[in-house]
């Protein structure tokens, strides 16, 4: 994971995407006007938090099969990541949705949804702070971090998809497809998605290698016991 | 075999709550309590806040009566158990124990609600099954919890910090179809949400099997 291309990559991409997103040509549509280029930085948001989300699943049953700590440090440092994106993507939906449904927060199905989920992924970290225990601390957030993955699928996408919302793609609202998402538009939108997921998986990389230096000091005595004869 | 070792294990929850008749009592008031409350606030409520406010209160009622499914028991007691049913049961028993639990005191509660805040039900039978679907979805999901508190050192406060959230969508799933029963209004896929909704109490049950074990064990 240490190697730098992806990261180069990564950089590349994230610019890019800023400014060609903000930059280049983009379809005119009544009422979106200029705020359809929020696609390029709101949707990936999303893209990337269940990517990120998903990859905390994994290491947190993997971590159940195994109990290697190793894999809980993976699977906190991806969620907490993923919150942030979760974080960053409410907050550009927010401001696209004020010049466009008028209002930062109009209870729509989708926000309620993703404001649910959210919580849930808040009280994850809050039940890790109130564990000290680490064998136990990781158990039970592991326990409850696929718990609340299993049940967040639905709420993100088939609950709000059941009501009217008026998020694109819902309600007769055209989605992302159906805009003239013509090759201009998809020229950005697909590199933005992988930049900012890259971008996503870079953090967490860091946050996993520090986490996993300070849990490496913190057991060096059992490494030493053990080099003993 | 397996179905003998279950409902061993319910008749034991159901005898316990019997001989420590005084917790159960507490639940009792607890919920009286809570109603009465809510009526000296509110009065006699139009049907739409009556809904609310009834749906509140079950969430309520479940934090503290449901929750109390793994905690009140000592954490030793847990061991004794570990060596004698598999964990699957185990938890299979405490839901089917906090499902009837749940069931009663919603049902003391809905009865409550028509003698005091009113009566707005127009399908009084499909409200008590919207209750009784609602009284097994909280109680599954509130026995997991209270199966997760029980094990981060007893903390019951865990329950309602880990709870509400995962309550939101259900709740708001159960008002919207108890509006049928008291709002004659139509309402297309109504009977798609009623599925949704078992759905994930199926989820929840499944989920909970897989991943007792992994708490059960130390």
């Amino acid at each position: 994971m240490r190697k730098s291309w992806w990261k180069v990559a990564c950089v590349v991409l994230v610019l890019y995407a800023i400014i060609g997103g903000l930059l280049m040509p983009v379809p005119r549509q009544h009422i979106l006007n200029e705020t359809i280029r929020n696609l390029y930085f709101h949707v990936p948001m999303w893209f990337t938090m269940i990517l990120l989300f998903t990859g905390a699943f994994i290491y947190a049953i993997k971590y159940l099969r195994t109990g290697r700590l190793e894999y809980d440090i993976y699977s906190v440092a991806l969620t907490k990541v993923g919150i942030f994106f979760s974080i960053l993507g409410m907050v550009t939906g927010m401001e696209w949705a004020k010049y466009t449904w008028g209002e930062p927060w109009s209870n729509d199905p989708k926000q309620l949804g993703t404001a649910v989920c959210m919580l849930i992924y808040f009280a994850y970290l809050i039940l890790r702070g109130g564990l000290n225990d680490e064998e136990k601390r990781a158990k039970i957030s592991s326990v409850y971090n696929i718990f609340a993955f299993a049940l967040m699928i639905p709420l993100i996408w088939v609950l709000p998809r059941m009501v009217d919302s008026l998020h694109p793609g819902n309600g007769g609202n055209p989605g992302f497809n159906a805009y003239d998402l013509d090759a201009r538009m998809r020229g950005v939108f697909y590199p933005a998605v992988i930049g900012w997921f890259l971008l996503g998986l870079w953090i967490s990389t860091l946050i996993i290698r520090t986490e996993l230096i300070r849990y490496r000091r913190d057991n060096d005595f059992m490494l030493t016991k053990n080099k003993q004869p | 075999m397996a179905g003998g070792k279950l409902t061993t294990l319910i008749y034991k929850d159901l005898l316990l709550e019997w001989r420590q008749k005084h917790t159960f009592y507490g639940v009792l008031l607890y919920v009286g309590a809570t109603v009465f409350m809510v009526y000296m606030m509110s009065g006699q409520p139009e049907a739409k806040i009556w809904n609310a406010l009834f749906w509140i209160t079950q969430l309520f009622i479940a934090v503290n009566s449901v929750a109390k499914s793994f905690l009140q028991e000592h954490p030793n007691r847990f061991r004794y158990y570990y060596t004698i049913v598999k964990p699957a049961h185990f938890l299979l028993a405490k839901m089917v124990y906090s499902t009837l639990l749940m069931v009663a005191v919603s049902s003391i509660a809905l009865l409550l609600f028509n003698i005091m805040l009113g009566a707005p039900l127009v399908q009084v039978g499909l409200f008590a099954a919207v209750t009784a679907v609602g009284s097994i979805s909280l109680a599954v999901i509130f026995t997991f919890l209270s199966a997760i508190a029980a094990r981060a050192q007893n903390n019951s406060a865990l329950i309602a910090i880990l709870g509400f959230p995962l309550a939101t969508p259900i709740l708001m799933i159960l008002s919207k179809l108890a509006v049928k029963a008291i709002v004659p209004v139509y309402q297309p896929g109504w009977w798609k949400l009623m599925l949704v909704l078992l759905a994930l109490d199926i989820l929840v049950i499944i989920l909970g099997i897989i991943l007792f074990p992994f708490l059960w064990q130390e």
